[in-house]
């Protein structure tokens, strides 16, 4: 096939994707670098000095790195024995966990409400058990947005290892064995190191989709927890003011980039040293 | 590692955690009790009664449905073009189209439905209806390209050259000769394209206006506002749509290839 043809094929995609996505994007985020004389970063030097934004921003970032650390955690051991189960099991524990990514993250979060809720089922269970006197406040704290989000994008973690820990040869670890390691040494020393790059794809689906999560923390974190993403929310539709709007988008979208090319970068590294 | 009890029984903590919610929503849904509670007080469909009964949600299912089986449909026509062309031979500017395609999802959703509204909603004045619809199609463009996308690096192109050299168009070879050989990868990115845009929060939150609302929105919306299983028997009813969606994934892409 000659390469103009190629080309045409692409066009109306490009068209589409220029005029409708890019478009947009740069029509938000372009002018919040304008001022009277000419470019200038003074909205965002205004925006870092806030005590109120810095916070809100701190806070994402905060339950964006720890969610991917616990699904780092959970996800390393889960996906290495989904991919060493046998294939029956091995489908039906990776359809249990595509099932809940597939559904609506409103359900997903509405879940968790009734569990974590006043009268929800922990509260009346530690309640009835005379472990609590009265029911605790889980629902609506920054604790519940993590669990939630979690929840949300645990089997994305699992999916994304599943694949690396399938190409990992069994040899290798009954070689460890062989030679005197114990099961936890030969997964610390052998299947960790050689499970990076999908634990490295799945931290930045993990850290990125909870950094811009919006049903989770809205649901879960109730208006005494807001992150970027209910922010930006909140001042474009409730207060109008594009403006600010238009900063947040500009910052969420710079560090989902720094995080996703950080991270790459990070990983090409540790390659380069052979690890 | 079989042997390993601690191991299985950790393993089988953390699929208790995913799946335990999603089971709480169904036993919910069927309460006879007037009230959201757990274990539930008795066997009932009124909880289903409600949601059929409420405007509000029907109207919105059938936006719901509307726009994503059109975003898709219209996401495909742009889409499995573009993904032929990715998946033939290296070219100049390849690796720089390809992340163009897939750019829709680097962006975050709230910054799209931002973007959107005052592009689409404000600038260009397009009714509610076509905005989420657009808004739609842009986001699942990249599920399109990667479902189908792969399933074409798996084809052997000398098919295609084989039906030329015996007369075919370049129009006719792909109708007749590519695209038979990747249906099973049209119909999974069908079906992912489409439960991704039904499920949409963030870009139909900046897109909904009065009278047109997607149900992701409107249950959002209800959810914040009061506590009772009308949510569990619609949540029933999008499982019982995600099953089937699953199902059909798993007999065309097969669900272990949903990995890649």
């Amino acid at each position: 096939m000659k390469n103009k043809s190629i080309y045409l094929l692409l066009i109306p995609g490009l068209i589409v994707i220029i005029f409708f996505l890019f478009a947009p994007i740069l029509m938000t985020t372009l002018p919040t670098f304008m001022g009277e004389n000419g470019i200038t970063v003074s909205r965002y030097m205004d925006f870092f000095k806030d005590d109120y934004f810095m916070s809100i921003l701190t806070r994402t970032l905060r339950i964006g790195l720890i969610t991917t650390i616990i699904c780092v955690l959970l996800g390393v051991p889960v996906s290495f024995y989904v991919a060493k189960s046998n294939p029956k099991i091995k489908g039906l524990l990776l359809a249990a966990a595509i099932f809940p990514l597939l559904t609506d993250s409103v359900v997903r979060s509405f879940a968790w409400m009734t569990i974590l809720g006043k009268n929800g089922i922990i509260n009346t269970l530690l309640v009835s058990a005379h472990i609590l006197q009265e029911p605790q406040k889980f629902l609506y704290t920054e604790s519940a947005i993590i669990v939630g989000s979690v929840y949300l994008f645990l089997p994305l973690m699992i999916i994304s290892m599943v694949g690396v820990m399938d190409s990992i040869d069994d040899d290798l670890i009954e070689a460890a064995e062989s030679l005197g390691a114990n099961k936890f040494i030969a997964f610390i020393k052998i299947i960790f190191p050689l499970s990076v790059p999908g634990m490295i794809v799945g931290s930045v689906l993990v850290f990125t989709g909870t950094f811009t999560a919006y049903t989770t923390p809205q649901l879960l974190g109730g208006n005494k927890n807001t992150v970027l993403a209910t922010l930006l929310y909140q001042k474009a539709m409730t207060l109008s003011d594009w403006t600010q709007a238009s900063v947040l988008s500009t910052v969420m979208i710079l560090i989902t980039l720094a995080v996703m090319f950080g991270i790459n970068k990070f990983a090409s590294k540790l390659y380069e040293r052979g690890v | 590692m079989k042997g390993n009890k601690l191991f299985t029984f950790f393993v089988i903590l953390v699929y208790v955690f995913l799946c335990v919610p999603l089971l709480i929503i169904i036993t919910t849904a069927f309460d006879s009790g007037n009230i959201m509670s757990f274990p539930p007080k008795g066997f009932s469909l009124q909880w289903f009664g409600k949601a059929f009964h409420s405007e509000t949600f029907m109207t919105t299912l059938g936006i719901s449905f509307k726009v994503a089986v059109l975003a898709t449909f219209i996401a495909m026509i742009i889409g499995i073009p573009a993904a032929y062309a990715l998946s033939r031979k290296n070219y100049r500017g390849k690796a720089v189209m390809q992340s163009i395609f897939l750019s829709p999802i680097i962006v975050p959703g709230v910054v799209l439905g931002f973007a959107f509204f005052r592009f689409l909603t404000i600038k260009l004045q397009l009714d509610v209806f076509t905005s989420l619809l657009i808004g739609h199609v842009i986001i699942v463009i990249p599920y399109i390209i990667r479902v189908v996308g792969s399933s074409l690096e798996n084809l052997d192109f000398s098919i295609e050259d084989a039906a030329v050299s015996l007369g075919a168009t370049k129009l006719k070879a792909f109708f007749l000769v590519i695209l038979p050989n990747v249906t099973s990868g049209v119909i999974a990115a069908f079906m992912l394209a489409f439960i991704n845009s039904f499920n949409n929060v963030p870009v139909s939150l900046f897109l909904t206006g009065p009278g047109v609302s997607t149900l992701p929105i409107s249950m959002l919306s209800y959810v914040e506002y009061n506590y009772d299983p009308t949510i569990s028997a619609l949540s029933v009813i999008l499982m019982v749509m995600t099953v089937l969606i699953m199902f059909v994934v798993e007999k065309t892409l097969g669900i272990k290839n949903f990995a890649k």
